[in-house]
C-alpha cells in the first residue's frame, strides 16, 4: 500500500519526470517528435521540458517520422542518445522502415561495432473511440521483429525506472505506454496507474517481469492496461474464492519466460490478456512460451482474452464490446472450469 | 576549386582501385552458379549490385571528406566504401560472408558498416537518409566537426523518405549533403518515366537550399561542386543538393540480362567509361606520368588481389555467430 505521505505521479509525469533527470546528468539525451516542444506532448510525456531544456534538446519535429524517426538512428550511432516519439504506434506504418530495418538491425550489420542508443516511445490502446488507425496496441508487431527491446509499463513506478533504464541502454527500446494510463484528464485513466515514484533517479531491469499479486489457482498474465483489468478480475475471482495471480510482463523484449513458466508451474492454469489482435501475437507467444517448455504443468487448456482479429471499430457500443475486460476474464476462468 | 597534384592521384587511385575490385567480384561471382544460375551458391552468395562506370562520384566527393565525416551509402556501396576508406580486406570478406569481415557475416555485401569511418549503409531506396540527416544533426548538437553525406540513386529521389529528409535538414540547417547518383535507370525503369523533372537538383529549390547538376560523369567537375557544398556545410550554411550524372556499366543487378536497355547505349556508355578518360586527361596536363599511372595501376591491383586472398583464406562465419549480437554489448 502506498502511504498517504507518499507523492504519486501520473505515468505522463513519471515519464518527464525521469526524461530531466536524465537528460541533466547526460548532454548526449534529447528528445525529438511531433508537439513535444511546448504543448509538452500530446499525452503530457514531455510537459515541462522545454521550459528547462529549450528548444535545441526539446526538438518539436515536422511531421515527417521516417525523415526523424531515421535521424534518431544517425544521432544515436553518432554519440547522441535520442528520445524519439511516435505519437500513435499506428503510425508505424509511414516509418516502419527507420524503426526495423534501420533502428533494429544496424548494430547487427555492424557486427556489434555500431551503438544505437536510442528509445522510441509511443502510445498504444484505445477505449475513446477513436477509431481503427488511433487505437491498436500492436504488441506483436514490434515484439516480433527483432533487434529491438520493447516495454509496456503498467504504471507510474514502473514507467521512471523503465524511461531512465531505456535511456542508458546501449540497444534501441521501444517503449510503449498505453493511453488509459497516463494519467490525461481528457482521455480517462486508470485509478491504479497512478501511484508513489520516488523523486531520485532509479532504474527497472528490462527483461524482467513482476509478480503483481500471489495467488495458486491460476496465473494471469497480460501487460499494460491489461494488468489493470487483470487485478480487477482477481478480486471478482478472490470472491469465489479463486486465489488468482497476476503477472505483469513489464518487458515484451526481452521476455521473462522464467517468471511466467514458475508462475504456472505454481498455479496449474494460464490466462493470457492482451489488447492487441488475438492471433500471431503476444497471447500466443505466451502460452508457447509454457506449453513447448513443460506441458505437464497444465491442469486445464489455457484460455486467451485478446481483441478480437478486426480492425478496432469506432462506435463505443463496439469497442467496449471488442476490448479485453474484467468480465472476460472471469468468464475465461469460468470456461476454464467447465471445460 | 580544383583538385590538387595529389588529389588527382587520390581519385585515380580509388577508381582503379574500385574498378579492379568489381571486376574481381564480377568474375568470382559467377563461381559455382552455373549451368543452372544458383543466387545462394559459390564464394560470393547473394545479390550482387556493382557501381562498375560510377565511381567519378564516389572520388569527386570523398576527396573533400575525412574519416569523421558521415557516409550513409546506397545498395550499389563499394565505389563510395573505397572511396570513404572502408577496410577493403573486412569488406572483401563481409561480401564474401566471412568471420573476418566488417560484421562477421551478419550484413553482406548491402549492409557494410565500418565505424572506423563512419561509413554505413543500406538495401532500402532513400533509406540512408534519415541516418545521415541525424548524424549532421548530432554533430550540430555537440559543436562536433564533420559533415554527412547521404548517396541515393536517382530512383530514390521519387522516395517520401527523401522529401522528409531534405525538408528536415534544410529546416535545421544542418551540415548534410545529398549526393544523387544519376546512373537513369530505377532497376529497369529509364528516369524519364519515373520523374517529372530532367534534374532532381532543381528540387533544392523547394528546400530553399542551393541545388546544383553535374553533367558528364565528369570527376574533376563532381570534385568542384561537391568543394563548394562540403565548405558551405563545414561553414555552418546549411544542406545542398547535388546531382551527378553517371553511368551504370553493368546491369541491375549480377545477371540481369538488361533487356530493358535501348540498342547501342551500353556500347556507348563504354565508349565514355571514366577511367580510361580520367587516365588520358593525367597525362595530357601533365598532372601525372605514364610511370606514376601504371605504379597506381599495379598497387590497385595488388591491393585487390590481397583483400580478395584474404577474403578466400578467412574461416567463414561460425553459424552459431548467427545468434549473436542483435542487441549491443
Amino acid at each position: 500500500m502506498t502511504k498517504s505521505n507518499e507523492r504519486k505521479l501520473t505515468i505522463a509525469r513519471a515519464m518527464a519526470e525521469a526524461t530531466a533527470q536524465e537528460m541533466r546528468i547526460d548532454p548526449s539525451v534529447f528528445v525529438m517528435g511531433e508537439d513535444i516542444g511546448p504543448l509538452g506532448g500530446v499525452y503530457g510525456n514531455t510537459r515541462g521540458l522545454i521550459e528547462e531544456f529549450g528548444a535545441e534538446r526539446i526538438r518539436d519535429t515536422p511531421i515527417s517520422e521516417t525523415a526523424f524517426i531515421g535521424a534518431a538512428v544517425g544521432a544515436a550511432q553518432d554519440g547522441m542518445r535520442p528520445v524519439v516519439e511516435l505519437m500513435f504506434v499506428d503510425f508505424f506504418g509511414v516509418c516502419f522502415d527507420a524503426i526495423y530495418n534501420l533502428m533494429a538491425k544496424n548494430i547487427y550489420f555492424s557486427g556489434g561495432n555500431v551503438k544505437v542508443p536510442m528509445v522510441l516511445m509511443t502510445s498504444t490502446g484505445g477505449g475513446y473511440s477513436d477509431g481503427g488507425q488511433h487505437s491498436q496496441c500492436l504488441y506483436g508487431t514490434f515484439a516480433h521483429l527483432p533487434g529491438m527491446k520493447v516495454v509496456a509499463p503498467s504504471n507510474a513506478y514502473d514507467a521512471k525506472g523503465l524511461m531512465t533504464a531505456a535511456m542508458r541502454d546501449d540497444s534501441p527500446v521501444v517503449y510503449m505506454y498505453h493511453k488509459g494510463l497516463q494519467g490525461m484528464g481528457w482521455l480517462g485513466t486508470e485509478a491504479g496507474a497512478t501511484v508513489h515514484v520516488p523523486e531520485e533517479p532509479y532504474t527497472l531491469e528490462i527483461g524482467k517481469a513482476k509478480v503483481v499479486r500471489e495467488g495458486k489457482d491460476v496465473s494471469i498474465v497480460s501487460c499494460g492496461m491489461g494488468v489493470h483489468n487483470a487485478l480487477k478480475a482477481a478480486k471478482k475471482l478472490e470472491e469465489q474464492g479463486v486465489g488468482a495471480e497476476v503477472v505483469d510482463l513489464v518487458s515484451l523484449v526481452p521476455l521473462d519466460r522464467d517468471t511466467i513458466r514458475a508462475s504456472v508451474a505454481k498455479t496449474g492454469r494460464l490466462i493470457v490478456v492482451d489488447e492487441d489482435y488475438m492471433s500471431y501475437g503476444l497471447s500466443g507467444e505466451i502460452i508457447a512460451t509454457v506449453t513447448e517448455h513443460d506441458i505437464s504443468v497444465l491442469k486445464a487448456a489455457p484460455k486467451r482474452v485478446a481483441f478480437p482479429d478486426v480492425p478496432i471499430p469506432f462506435a463505443r457500443v463496439m469497442e467496449q464490446f471488442c476490448l479485453p475486460n474484467p468480465d472476460k476474464i472471469v468468464a475465461a476462468w469460468d470456461e476454464m472450469q467447465a471445460a | 576549386m580544383s583538385p590538387t597534384r595529389e588529389e588527382q592521384h587520390w581519385m585515380y587511385r580509388n577508381m582503379v582501385t574500385s574498378r579492379r575490385f568489381e571486376e574481381a567480384i564480377a568474375k568470382i561471382y559467377f563461381e559455382g552458379k552455373s549451368p543452372a544460375f544458383n543466387m545462394a551458391n559459390g564464394p560470393i552468395p547473394g545479390e550482387m549490385h556493382l557501381s562498375d562506370g560510377q565511381e567519378p562520384v564516389a572520388v569527386g566527393v570523398c576527396a573533400h571528406l575525412t574519416p569523421e565525416d558521415v557516409v550513409t551509402a546506397t545498395h550499389r556501396p563499394h565505389h563510395q566504401a573505397i572511396a570513404k576508406g572502408v577496410d577493403l580486406d573486412k569488406m572483401a570478406a563481409e561480401i564474401f560472408g566471412k568471420k573476418t569481415g566488417l560484421s562477421g557475416g551478419r550484413g553482406g555485401h548491402m549492409h557494410l558498416f565500418d565505424d572506423d569511418v563512419n561509413f554505413a549503409c543500406s538495401g532500402i531506396i532513400a533509406q540512408g537518409m534519415g541516418p545521415a540527416v541525424g548524424a549532421a544533426l548530432s554533430r550540430k548538437m555537440q559543436g562536433k566537426p564533420g559533415v554527412a553525406v547521404a548517396f541515393v540513386g536517382e530512383g530514390a529521389v521519387n522516395q517520401g523518405g527523401w522529401h522528409e529528409a531534405m525538408n528536415l535538414a534544410a529546416v535545421w540547417n544542418l551540415p548534410f549533403i545529398c549526393v544523387v547518383e544519376d546512373n537513369g535507370w530505377g532497376i529497369s525503369v529509364a528516369k524519364k518515366t519515373a520523374s517529372s523533372i530532367g534534374s532532381h537538383a532543381d528540387r533544392a529549390a523547394a528546400y530553399g537550399i542551393p541545388g546544383k547538376r553535374i553533367e558528364g560523369n565528369d570527376p574533376y567537375a563532381i570534385y568542384e561542386a561537391a568543394g563548394e557544398a562540403i565548405a558551405r556545410a563545414r561553414a555552418g550554411e546549411g544542406p545542398s543538393l547535388l546531382e551527378c550524372e553517371t553511368y551504370r556499366l553493368a546491369g541491375h543487378f549480377m545477371g540481369d540480362a538488361e533487356a530493358y536497355r535501348p540498342e547501342g547505349e551500353k556500347d556507348a556508355l563504354f565508349e565514355k567509361d571514366p577511367i580510361p578518360k580520367m587516365r588520358e586527361r593525367l597525362l595530357a596536363e601533365g598532372a601525372a606520368s605514364e610511370a606514376e599511372l601504371s605504379t597506381i595501376e599495379e598497387e590497385s591491383a595488388a591491393r585487390v588481389d590481397a583483400a580478395i586472398k584474404f577474403a578466400r583464406e578467412s574461416d567463414d562465419a561460425a553459424p552459431e555467430d548467427a545468434l549473436t549480437r542483435v542487441f549491443a554489448a
